[in-house]
């Protein structure tokens, strides 16, 4: 009962900042309304007793790529920073919706075809242990390569960043 | 205990409503926001079908954890995308980008 309660929270506020987070013409508040989406997804993970998959999703999503997006916002512009630029046309907004809806509709007419699978996840606490061993184990059901892909790919996106953002010097 | 229905009807509307921003918005900044909230939607679908279908595997749950990892790499590199944009053409709207090669 208690998971039930928690969960219409969480959805409640997950949905109710993405819609004023995309409709919203003042750049800094959808930044500030995608945080608040990210906070209820981390709480919609613990619900599900991903806890260290939460703990991940506080840290790298609303603690780095929000601080990102801020930096990003007060260095580009401050017209687009009062909302002065940016005008959303009627018929552009009426075509998103259109493409939007057309797409929710075609997938909530799956998810009632396929039927409900009236099985409810069991929940139980992953040992952190476990995920530490998946994680750089070379075994099966364990996940070393991956692992060392992403952190081959972060490095890439390092430099890759480092050149796109270098100032180039004048000729 | 909630019904898997209910993360996977959360988790379409999350991620229509991401479409939706991606395709009004012309400013960059937006947009990029706009392509978090659908990789969100895609991270709770990953994690809600790994407790549905096989409670003792871990494979959603990896998919996730590599999901914000890519994520968070692919939005600096945005980041410093659209900084230059900035620098080349004093604006951040998409349509000011008329040729890339400046």
């Amino acid at each position: 009962m208690g998971n039930i309660v928690m969960f219409t929270i969480f959805a409640a506020v997950i949905v109710i900042s993405a819609l004023l987070c995309v409709t919203t013409t003042r750049i800094m508040r959808a930044a500030t309304y995608m945080l608040f989406v990210l906070l209820g997804v981390a709480g919609i993970y613990f619900l599900l007793d991903y806890t260290y998959l939460g703990a991940a999703q506080i840290a790298v999503y609303a603690g780095g790529v929000t601080m990102i997006f801020v930096f990003a916002i007060q260095l580009v512009s401050k017209r687009s920073l009062q909302g002065l630029e940016e005008r959303v046309k009627a018929s552009k907004m009426v075509s998103g919706g259109l493409a939007a809806f057309a797409g929710l509709v075609v997938v909530s007419l799956i998810l009632f075809k396929t039927g409900y699978f009236t099985i409810a996840p069991t929940n139980t606490e992953l040992p952190m242990k476990e995920i530490g061993v998946a994680l750089v184990g070379a075994g099966k059901y364990q996940y070393v390569l991956p692992f060392e892909f992403i952190s081959i790919f972060l490095l890439a996106c390092i430099i890759g960043g480092l050149v796109i953002a270098r100032k180039e010097e004048k000729q | 205990m909630i019904p898997v229905e209910c993360y996977f009807a959360l988790s379409a509307l999350l991620f229509f409503i991401g479409v939706y921003g991606f395709v009004t918005r012309r400013n960059l900044i937006a947009m990029l926001i706009s392509v978090e909230l659908i990789l969100n939607a895609v991270d709770i679908n990953f994690a809600a079908v790994n407790r549905l279908l096989y409670p003792d595997g871990m494979e959603g749950m990896f998919m996730t954890l590599f999901v914000i990892g890519v994520a968070a790499a692919e939005s600096a590199v945005a980041i410093a995308i659209i900084i230059n944009v900035y620098r080349n053409f004093r604006s951040d709207s998409v349509d000011s980008i008329k040729n890339m090669k400046w």
